[in-house]
């Protein structure tokens, strides 16, 4: 049988999921000898045609090119595996589906006729069918290796579907809402940090996004009553994972 | 060759940050030109950094580069304590010193050893360099896990950290875990050693630069997370906040990025520039082996910028275990920073070079404005005018070896192009 190949391809996005491969220090080499890399720019100047066994994508959609790229992209893989927030709600650049991206480019530049670019960052999903989203930014290595050995297995990916809450729990540790009375997500929150920000006596801000079912009603007034006023709950919702449904409501 | 034109293209540049192209036209011999395109899609961080807390900048801003969050992070807070008046020192500002230490040998080793010498060695990458020197590439990777183990334990992770806040840290390590730590840096250090000596003997084409250098500095120690002032190698330099009194971003015709020029003229920041202008500040250690790998007083051949890299890493993992070694857990772990009306200016040395952060606060707390200039759009023009000499300098080699000279060109940079706070997507016109 021959080597599966995988790629790596990132969209408007900042590298850091797709460097958590290159994070895998220990397991760098053991897994370059189980795929062949057929695409990394980060990593590799060579490069192959697909089609892939195995792609990740980082980043989302902000320009019309981009939007046929991964249309092309899906047609390549056999598997598509979406990684980040980025790529799994829109990431940061998302807050412009919340203003005016014309009034947004002409804070940054001289001459914003030159910025092309679309009114929305959407994720990969809201273009093509995906087979995995892995939630973070950046996402977890532990989480990536779980996901590249199942799809290289042929398996699904076996990761937790919980709230921070539960990794907390797990770790043994107090909670910082109920200890300290610092506000935190961690309950609405997807798992898979292992509760880091509470590790470090702070507030969980939601980078992995919403978990299935968020409860969000029940906990703002408890945010509230944290010291958070509406600007500061209405904010902290609209950060990395903005254009998540899970949380609009 | 009369009337012949060249025309050179990479469309999607390999081992670089970000995504950008190569564009080089030479006719009758003269490079017409030579642009660094960047498609990167423009995030908008500036605009969307408006209304804002004056707490949220280091969270924020840490997602404009995977490679250096820590850059990030701490030339925002430097700015935004500076609007606020508050000045970080003793044991919290050893702590940031810290954890920068650990992205700069993080991120150096990452360059070193993934991103820049395959190129001197023929290799595609590092994998494939594994398959003949596995134990050099070995090496690699234990330093570039070792400065990782700083950011994890200080900063809680080692892409885009959580533990950092303005005023300092939620929480600060405790002795054992750092003495652990240090453990681990003892090896490392052997690992940066031999990194200096193995890219010393490294094949460096001919090339001298006249581009002006800028570097923060810190009259007491090699400057990294921040700075008192900025050297310049013409003239006497300037204070922090008289940053865009000198460097205006400019758009350039027929350029896909913004350009940044010191008072008119062309320049550049990063590891060239430290070396040349703070260098008298290295540890005896890093200084000897810079001797030895034959830097001499300055260094102006960019592609010896992988030598200058290596000698900063053994000064960071150095650096690291002094401070480990002096370290007094701060209590508590950050100073509070009350908001106030103001505008505050910030600078730290990003591994690539200068990253500069301003920011306008309102008494609410919130961001009325912000700027930021990246490395990488401050060195765009020194790396396009780099590009032109060595094309001119090689226009006897055939497109294949020239194009991929061009391309180690811009890789000496290690040129962080997903930083598109400040670039422009732009469709270059051809007739
Ligand atoms: S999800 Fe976060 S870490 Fe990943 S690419 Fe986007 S901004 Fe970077
Ligand atoms: S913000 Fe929440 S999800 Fe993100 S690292 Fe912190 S605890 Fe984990």
């Amino acid at each position: 049988m021959d080597t599966p190949t995988l790629a790596v391809f990132k969209l408007a996005s900042c590298d850091g999921c797709q460097l958590t491969v290159l994070d895998c220090e220990d397991e760098l080499l053991a897994l370059a000898g189980r795929v062949r890399i057929a695409h990394f720019l980060e990593a590799t100047s060579a490069v192959e045609p697909g089609p892939y066994d195995v792609t990740l994508v980082e980043g989302s959609i902000t320009t019309a090119a981009d939007a046929e790229r991964i249309r092309q992209l899906r047609a390549e893989s056999k598997v598509l595996v979406a990684i980040g927030a980025c790529a799994t709600a829109g990431g940061i650049q998302a807050l412009r589906n919340f203003g005016d991206v014309a009034e947004f480019a002409s804070v940054v530049y001289a001459r914003p006729d030159y910025i092309e670019t679309l009114a929305t960052s959407t994720a990969v999903a809201d273009h093509v069918p995906v087979d995995f989203e892995l939630r973070g930014c950046p996402i977890d290595k532990h989480q990536l290796l779980e996901v590249l050995t199942a799809f290289l297995a042929g398996r699904k990916p076996d990761l937790p579907d919980t709230s921070v809450c539960t990794e907390c729990k797990r770790r043994g540790l107090t909670c910082v809402m109920v200890a300290d009375g610092t506000p935190c997500l961690g309950p609405v929150t997807h798992a898979g940090c292992g509760a880091l920000c509470p590790a470090y006596r702070r507030g969980c801000f939601g980078c992995f996004g919403p978990m299935t079912k968020p409860n969000v009603a029940a906990l703002i007034p408890r945010l509230r009553a944290a010291g958070m006023s509406d600007g500061d709950v209405d904010r902290v919702f609209h950060t990395f994972n903005a254009a998540s449904a899970g949380w609009s409501s | 060759m009369s009337h012949r034109a060249r025309q050179l293209k990479v469309s999607s540049l390999a081992r670089v940050e970000g995504e950008g192209a190569l564009h080089v036209t030479v006719r009758d011999g003269v490079v017409e030109r030579a642009d660094l395109q960047i498609y990167e899609p423009p995030r908008f961080f500036e605009a969307l950094l408006r209304g804002r807390s004056y707490t949220e900048p280091p969270d924020i801003t840490a997602r404009i580069c995977g490679i250096c969050p820590v850059a990030y992070q701490t030339s925002a807070c430097n700015a935004i304590e500076d609007a606020c008046g508050v000045r970080i020192d003793g044991a919290i500002r050893e702590l940031r010193r810290l954890l920068y230490c650990g992205e700069w040998i993080s991120s150096h080793a990452l360059h070193i050893y993934l991103l820049h010498a395959p190129d001197f060695l023929g290799y595609p990458d590092a994998i494939a360099l594994a398959t003949d020197h596995r134990e050099i590439v070995e090496r690699g990777l234990l330093l570039k896990k070792a400065g990782n183990a700083i950011l994890d334990l200080v900063g809680g992770r080692a892409i885009h950290p959580i533990n950092v806040r303005v005023g300092g840290f939620y929480s600060a390590p405790d002795h054992a875990r750092l003495d652990r730590l240090a453990q681990q840096l003892r090896p490392a250090l052997d690992a940066a050693v031999a990194t200096v000596r193995w890219v010393a003997g490294f094949d460096f084409p001919d090339l001298e630069l006249e581009h002006e250098l800028l570097a923060a500095h810190d009259p007491a120690r090699y400057a990294i997370e921040s700075g008192t002032s900025l050297r310049r190698s013409a003239g006497t330099g300037f204070e922090v906040d008289a940053f865009s009194n000198h460097i205006v971003e400019q758009q350039v015709p027929h350029s896909t990025a913004l350009h940044a020029s010191l008072d008119g003229g062309r320049y550049l920041t990063g590891p060239l520039a430290r070396y040349t202008l703070n260098r008298a500040q290295l540890s005896p250690l890093a200084s000897r082996l810079a001797a030895e790998a034959g830097l001499g007083g300055e260094c102006r051949n960019p592609f010896r910028s992988i030598v200058v890299r290596a000698v900063e890493t053994v000064y960071a993992v150095e650096e690291a275990l002094r401070l480990i070694e002096a370290y007094r857990p701060p209590e508590p772990p950050y100073v509070v920073v009350p908001a106030r009306d103001g505008v505050g200016h910030g600078v730290s040395e990003a591994p690539r070079g200068l990253l500069y952060h301003r920011y306008e606060i309102g008494a609410d707390g919130l961001v009325r404005s912000a700027t930021i200039v990246p490395p990488t759009a401050q060195n765009q023009a020194a790396i396009e005018d780099d590009l032109r000499q060595v094309v001119a300098a090689n226009l006897e080699l055939g497109d294949q070896p020239l194009t991929g000279l061009c391309e180690r060109t811009i890789r000496n940079y290690d040129p962080c192009i997903s930083c598109s706070t400040h670039f422009l997507d732009l469709t270059v016109e051809r007739q």
